[in-house]
């Protein structure tokens, strides 16, 4: 394939995920939910295993020689991460459970410190249900305002807009690198440097940029950055927060508990230095060791192949499903990762996923967690595929065959 | 189906296992063939497709009605999903303008012999069960109105 690298072999990439390689209804299975979790490759669950099999230990305090083998680890995956998103510091490297545990992690926290009374929030019209309620509840909370970026018709967000949203009074912008229902990819650089302006500080939700397209912290100077492990080849339950150095040492701690403190007496508690004071009660070891892994692999494709390999992927799938006449797209800005959201005439989406479910093809139905955004588009849900590098054209073709055979008989 | 031609439960529920046994436990078929079901279940009025009517519980939305008939109890449903829909069009045929005391008593044994669980998935039998529930309490509450 033209501008992929030889390193992006499909076939080789296909065997190391194992999962792949089975039938569902006697059809061969085509997973096309990467959105919703990617799956596994060999390396990544070798890892896990061989965390359990050769050094399980709870880390940081232990003095024997396993705790130190299960530290170190533990500590080289969030070098890996620092490295990954160029970050300053592996310090600015929180390990949190999940990109929704990320956003509260930020809500409880900078939250707690730093927003008050009429001061005002902005997200986006398009964001995950995770980057929406965290910030309701806070705003419910201190008696703040939430105010929404609004969309066009192809699921863009309108900069215009959001410029005119910003007063004095935005003490943050929260809103998703990609977006999960749409695949839009936001300008969140721009966003950034808009929002900096008016001296807000910016989370980025990244859950669905991570293993698509490039995030470069240090170049979007985005103030918080969170995604999570499981949407980028490795464990569930695993998530990360970045945060500048400066902004996570001025904002109080999260959870109380274990490794979050320097000192504890019964009168008062001294907490740790950043990114433990982020990290109460024991981590989730073996997926954030696993998480390296991931990462690895990840790096030894190239995202840039990953980039090109997927824009082939999304625009084969494209061009066929716009060529049913049944099919209408929701979403469809110029900038995407490859993910595509379409309903269909007189045919339900979650019959839709039932009648492709039989046939082996695994997509997502229903709302995806955005209900806001279904709304604009005065919709109740959506099929979603979302592509991944293990993905063919070919896959494409038996999905895109697939749909309209059931189109065929229950039009 | 006619009140006094009404078969009993049990052996509504032998046919739909016949008529089911003719898929061949095929999950494409039998999808197929419950969405077809619900294609032909007339539709409810939209007057009766209100909050009140939902059956909670169900991924998708699912109206019921209940409507008293001597002793006996006549439903009707909508959903908008069709294989939602066909589902409950398999209850309706089962339950509908059977006496009151047989529906609060049957045991629904076409689910498991037809085995429905692998077919629709555990969310769906979630909502199934709902249906069933739902369909129950309707007869209950007719139960209580004819003792007073």
């Amino acid at each position: 394939m033209e501008g992929i690298a030889k390193k992006f072999d499909i076939k080789e990439i296909r065997e190391d995920f194992p999962v792949l390689h089975q039938e569902i209804n006697g059809k061969p299975l085509i997973y096309f939910d990467n959105a919703a979790t990617t799956q596994k490759p060999k390396p990544v669950i070798e890892a896990l295993m061989g965390y359990y099999i050769g050094y399980n230990s709870n880390i940081h305090r232990g003095i024997h020689t396993l705790a130190e083998k299960a530290t170190n680890a533990f500590e080289e995956s969030r070098k890996a991460v620092q490295k990954f998103i160029n970050a300053d510091e592996a310090e600015e490297i929180i390990f949190t459970y999940g990109t929704t545990d990320s956003i509260n992690l930020v809500a409880a926290t900078f939250g707690r410190a730093f927003i008050g009374k009429d001061d005002e929030i902005i997200i986006s019209a398009m964001e995950h249900h995770s980057n929406i309620v965290p910030w309701q509840m806070l705003c419910e909370q201190k008696e703040a305002k939430l105010k929404i970026i609004p969309i066009n018709g192809k699921g863009e967000l309108i900069l215009e807009e959001f410029e005119k949203l910003l007063t004095n009074r935005t003490k943050l912008v929260s809103v998703a690198h990609v977006s999960n229902a749409l695949g839009t990819i936001n300008p969140i650089d721009r966003i950034i440097s808009k929002a900096h302006e008016v001296g807000a500080k910016v989370l980025i939700d990244g859950a669905q940029a991570s293993a698509h397209i490039e995030v470069d912290v240090k170049k979007l100077k985005a103030d918080f950055y969170s995604f999570s492990a499981h949407k980028l080849f490795g464990p569930t339950g695993t998530g990360i927060l970045y945060g500048k150095r400066k902004l996570l040492e001025s904002i109080p701690p999260y959870r109380g508990g274990g490794e979050m403190i320097k000192e504890v007496t019964f009168e008062k508690t001294s907490y740790n230095d950043i990114p433990y004071k982020f990290e109460a009660g024991t981590p989730n070891i073996a997926d954030v060791v696993a998480l390296k892994t991931a990462i690895e692999y990840v790096n030894e494709l190239g995202k840039r192949n990953i980039e090109v390999y997927e824009h082939e992927l999304l625009q084969h799938a494209t061009s066929l499903l716009s060529e049913i006449p049944e099919v209408k797209l929701i979403g469809t800005a110029d900038n995407k990762t490859s993910v595509i959201s379409f309903i269909v005439e007189g045919l339900h989406h979650l019959d839709i996923g039932m009648m492709l479910d039989a046939k082996g093809i695994a997509v997502r139905t229903g709302h995806h967690c955005a209900q806001p955004l279904m709304n604009e588009f005065g919709i109740e849900g959506t099929v979603r595929i979302s592509l991944s590098i293990y993905n063919t054209k070919e896959e494409i073709d038996v999905f895109v065959d697939a749909l309209k055979s059931i189109i065929s008989k229950w039009k | 189906m006619e009140v006094g031609t009404t078969k009993s439960i049990e052996d509504i529920q032998n046919d739909i296992i016949e008529e089911f046994s003719f898929l061949e436990n095929d999950r494409e078929s039998t999808i197929f063939y419950i969405m077809e079901l619900g294609q032909k279940l007339p539709d409810l009025a939209d007057e009766h497709k209100v909050e009140q009517n939902i059956i909670k519980g169900c991924q998708s939305k699912v109206w019921l009605t209940a409507d008293l008939e001597g002793d006996r109890v006549a439903y009707c449903a909508d959903s908008n999903t069709d294989i939602t829909k066909g589902l409950i069009s398999l209850l309706i045929r089962i339950f509908s303008n059977q006496k009151v005391d047989q529906i609060i008593d049957s045991d629904l044994f076409f689910i498991e012999k037809i085995g429905m669980g692998n077919i629709i998935g555990s969310q769906r039998s979630n909502g199934l069960v709902a249906m069933i529930k739902q369909m129950k309490l309707y007869a209950l509450a007719y139960k209580a109105k004819l003792n007073n």
